[in-house]
């Protein structure tokens, strides 16, 4: 049997302001806090668009190769539910803001394009709070911070064909809108949710099976564990001569299992009708060139041009492309200390020690900035201090925000060059290591090792490892 | 005082003959006096108004008025929010809601020192011609108390023509200012869709609600609209054309206007006598310098069917909201979520807004929806282009304004015959056309009746032109009722 997966995802859009109203957006408020008449869905309020949620749209339509619609639509979708307090949700249904797109993902090494059906605006809803569990809870509380928060939703075309294939979309697809700043793809906190669409089909057959649809994956593992409980509950009751019953169900992360939810919880009419308050969006040309003018250069491009260009393996290209701030950051380094390889090394192994590497916000505001590496690099370089020492160095300088030269001159860290001085220690340790030195004469190089690292604690790890090394040899080749 | 329309009141304040609190007094004594039996008000904002004509008296003393309107008391239909004061629409469901913001419209007639006297009656939800279906009491016609004064701004439309407010805002989502205008002997203006901002509207019908003046006379609507018209960034569908001085163009007159009178408004089984009366209006006219040609709007009968499937659908949506969770009404002693939605809108909304809601669920519903809503708007299109094909030869329709004078309290039980009412009402308000009410005599009975002129959209100018220019050639603005 062949899996096929649609993925729907719904990306918080990083404006300051709501999708219809001038509340801010700022995750973790008090409850209702960040509310007014018109998120709240008092009478006689309207809706406004905000310009730039659709702007942020029209950003990732365009870097999804989408077709930005001249005119697009609100619609009203109706149910009933008190997190949503008009009981309906401002959408788009018939006319959406962009359609036809597509988004290469890469699974194993092989690349795939993955279609983009549409992408549309709409606000959020609020959120219950129950007193105990749902089924229990004698009193429930909504907070409307969340009401009208802006929404992209996009819907992929099913030409997924395994979990694996999913995870990698999503991840795909949020590096994207986090590269953009059109959002910040935080799924604990809710900013990037994913619903999907599975179905099994024998291979080779173009007709789609029965679908069902999955909710509550709020991780890229749920994602990943969901999809594959799912085809393999699918191909069990297949291969057993089951049929597939068209429903929906939940993932539940902690039994690792999803269940149907009653019918009763998503058979709805949802009576979409144009909404009356908003006039139709037309979005002119100039508008979408102006924001294709602006638009930074995709992660995938990038990735590509970091191998071209800086002749970096495609490893380093991937992880250093995982967010602009971080692309931004090594080729802010290398523009001061032009060897990418030496500089992706210590990106990667350092910098990201204790940084995510999409953690956006930190790695901008990171006190060791792209010049201070540079600089730091510039010591190794000229023999100033070790490779190990430069470790320390670059510790000190994300604790204390200094220059890696004021620490190194501060704290005594410069390599000892000096070869008289060296000489000097080399002798005391030869004079107590007779051993040793016979060991060395009998043909263990090894024994040489084990000297260079009495002379290297002797130093304090301060020596100049390569004269270490050549004073040593001189001075063994003479006994 | 309390007879004079509010460009005399405001003239008299100015020089220094009556003040500003001295009028509001004089008008909440009347209120006193004469709502229990008319049952204009909702709420009477007392303290308010006269803390209001207060201020209005220091901006007359140190001879800075802000304006026309400055110490005009006004009555404001139940359905715009009023910041603090309790907004109904008439409905059991928003008992003793209090909006924590101002319609776009009050904020700017406050700004123009406008005096709120109170809240006015109304068919719950604006839904209704007679307001007999106010949750909480009907508002009879001043003119003769059995007899109901139209609606659903009926309470504004008698509190005006009664002498219990110098004027007032109602809103027309299908002839909700206009006729109880004509019902009750007063200017009644719907200005184009989107010339005043919707902000605070408690929405009936998204597409089709405007708000618009009640006044003594056609210079006072004039100024009432001045004053709430123009661009607000609070409403998307709110046009943002400069905002003309329609008082200052009242005065060229019809000479050389091209008038249409169009076929389809004067229909089988229209009240004789109102028809006599509209024809005679339409001589007089003649009589002032204007040419009058027969027109035809050939989509006009359907434009009311078409109104019941598109008002309904967004009413139904718009009154989803009122759930019992957030505010207004909700019933106690629920087990749950459902039962409490449920049983709150049961008890919270009468029948008529329930009839609408059914019909509006249900021409949206999936499988319908584009035999009744898609199709609906079709013909919307259809009744627009018959006024644009009409308007490239003719600069004005003048029209009835409705069938038939004020009936009696109880008469039209069946919807439908209540709906008819609203016949030549309805095309202005699909189209968003611009149209007044204008009184243009009375029955033999003493019932006003009104005259409609409909303009180009954006060219209520020139409506409000013609209505002066007839009204100042006709006796009619000197009667008045006598309720007492
Ligand atoms: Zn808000």
């Amino acid at each position: 049997m062949e899996t096929v997966i649609g993925l729907e995802v719904h990306a918080q859009l990083l404006t300051r302001s709501k999708m219809f109203c001038g509340c801010p957006t700022t995750f973790g408020a008090p409850p209702n806090s960040q509310t007014c008449p018109v998120c709240q869905g008092m009478p006689g309020v309207l809706p406004v668009v905000n310009r730039r949620a659709v702007e942020l749209g029209i950003r990732a339509a365009l870097a999804f190769d989408c077709r930005v619609n001249a005119a697009c639509r609100f619609a009203r979708k109706h149910y009933y539910y008190p997190d949503m307090p008009k009981n309906y949700q401002i959408t788009q249904y018939e006319e959406p803001l962009a359609e036809d797109g597509h988004l290469e993902i890469e699974v194993d090494g092989a690349s795939r394009t993955i279609g983009i059906q549409r992408l549309h605006l709409e606000e959020d809803v609020g959120k219950l709070l129950h007193e105990g569990t749902l089924e229990t809870a004698q009193a429930s509380l909504v907070d409307y911070n969340r009401s009208g928060v802006p929404l992209m939703e996009t819907v992929s075309r099913p030409d997924l064909r395994s979990a694996e294939e999913a995870a990698a979309y999503l991840k795909a697809f949020r590096a994207v809108l986090v590269f953009l700043g059109v959002s910040n793809g935080n799924m604990e906190e809710g900013s990037l949710r994913c619903d999907a669409n599975v179905s099994l089909r024998p291979r080779g057959s173009r007709e789609l099976g029965t679908k069902v649809e999955i909710k509550n994956m709020n991780s890229f593992r749920s994602v990943k564990q969901a999809l594959e409980f799912e085809v393999r509950r699918q191909a069990e009751a297949l291969a057993a001569g089951e049929r597939i019953v068209q429903e929906t169900r939940l993932w539940d992360a902690d039994r690792g299992y999803t269940r149907a939810m009653r019918s009763k919880e998503y058979a709805h009419d949802y009576r979409y009708f144009p909404e009356p308050d908003l006039v139709p969006l037309t979005i002119d040309r100039a508008w979408i060139e102006e924001i294709r003018a602006g638009l930074p250069e995709l992660p995938r491009q990038r990735r590509a041009r970091f191998v071209t260009q800086y002749g970096l393996p495609p490893y380093d290209a991937e992880i250093l492309t995982q967010s602009r701030a971080l692309a931004e950051y090594f080729e802010a380094a290398v523009r001061e200390f032009p060897q990418p390889k030496v500089v992706s090394n210590w990106v990667m192994s350092e910098l990201l020690r204790e940084l995510g590497a999409d953690d956006e916000q930190a790695i901008r505001s990171s006190p060791v900035t792209p010049a201070r590496l540079a600089g730091l690099l510039v010591l190794i370089e000229d023999g100033t201090i070790s490779g190990k020492i430069a470790k320390e160095v670059f510790e000190k300088m994300r604790r204390g925000g200094e220059d890696a030269r004021a620490i190194v001159g501060r704290e005594g860290l410069t390599q000892v060059a000096d070869e008289a001085a060296l000489g000097r220690v080399i002798d005391q340790v030869l004079a107590r290591s007779p051993r040793a030195i016979e060991d060395y004469k009998r043909g263990k190089t090894a024994a040489a090792k084990a000297l260079v690292g009495q002379v290297m604690k002797a130093t304090g790890g301060k020596a100049n490892p390569g004269i270490v090394n050549r004073l040593l040899e001189e001075k063994l080749s003479k006994i | 005082m309390t007879g004079t329309p509010i460009h005399e009141l405001t003239e008299a304040y100015r020089r220094s003959e009556s003040t500003p609190t001295a009028a509001t007094e004089a008008f909440l004594a009347r209120i006193a006096r004469l709502d229990g039996e008319l049952g204009a008000y909702l709420t009477v904002t007392r303290e308010q108004a006269l803390r209001a004509a207060a201020d209005a008296d220091a901006r007359y003393r140190a001879g800075k008025p802000l304006g026309p309107l400055d110490g005009a008391p006004l009555v404001y239909k139940d359905v715009l929010c009023t910041r603090g004061v309790t907004t109904t629409c008439g409905s059991r469901m928003l008992e003793g809601f209090v909006p924590p913001y101002d319609a776009t419209v009050i904020a700017r007639l406050t700004a123009a020192g406008a005096v709120m006297l109170g809240k006015g009656n109304m068919d719950e939800f604006a839904m209704g011609s007679s307001t007999e279906h106010s949750a909480f009491k009907p508002t009879r016609n001043p003119w003769d108390l059995t007899r109901v004064p139209g609606g659903s701004s009926g309470g504004p439309a008698a509190a005006v023509a009664a002498g219990l407010a110098a004027g007032g805002l109602g809103t027309d989502t299908g002839g909700s200012i206009r006729q109880p205008a004509a019902f009750c002997g007063v200017v009644g203006l719907k200005p184009t869709y989107g010339r005043v901002s919707r902000y605070g509207l408690v929405a009936f019908g998204s597409s089709l609600d405007h708000i618009g003046p009640f006044a003594r006379d056609v210079t006072d609507a004039a100024l009432l609209l001045r004053a709430i018209a123009g661009a607000d960034p609070r409403d998307a569908t709110c046009l943002t054309a400069p905002v003309p001085d329609y008082a200052a163009a009242l005065a060229p007159g019809v000479q050389g206007l091209r008038l249409g009178l169009p076929d389809e408004y004067f229909i089988e089984g229209m009240d004789a006598e109102v028809e006599r009366t509209v024809r005679t209006a339409v001589d007089v006219l003649r009589g002032l310098g204007a040419t009058v040609e027969r027109i035809s709007l050939p989509a006009t009968p359907h434009a009311l069917a078409t109104y019941y499937v598109i008002a309904p659908a967004e009413a139904s949506s718009n009154l989803a909201r009122y759930d019992g969770v957030k505010y207004g009404l909700r019933v106690a002693g629920a087990k749950d979520l459902v039962e409490m939605s449920s049983r709150t809108r049961a008890v919270g909304f009468g029948a008529e807004v329930k009839r609408r809601i059914m019909l509006g669920t249900y021409v949206l519903s999936s499988g319908y929806y584009e035999a009744y809503y898609g199709r609906a708007q079709k013909v919307r299109t259809l009744v627009r282009r018959d006024f644009d094909a009409a308007f490239g030869r003719v600069d004005l329709i003048v029209a009835p304004m409705t069938p038939n004078v004020a009936f009696k309290h109880g008469e039209k039980e069946d919807p439908l015959s209540m709906y008819l009412n609203d016949v030549f009402a309805v095309p202005a308000d699909m189209t968003g056309l611009p149209a007044i009410s204008v009184p243009c005599g009375f029955s033999a009975e003493g019932l006003p009746i009104g005259l409609q002129f409909i303009g180009k959209a954006l060219d209520e100018a020139s409506v409000l032109r013609a209505a002066y220019a007839y009204e100042q050639a006709t006796p009619w603005r000197a009667r008045r009722p006598s309720p007492a």
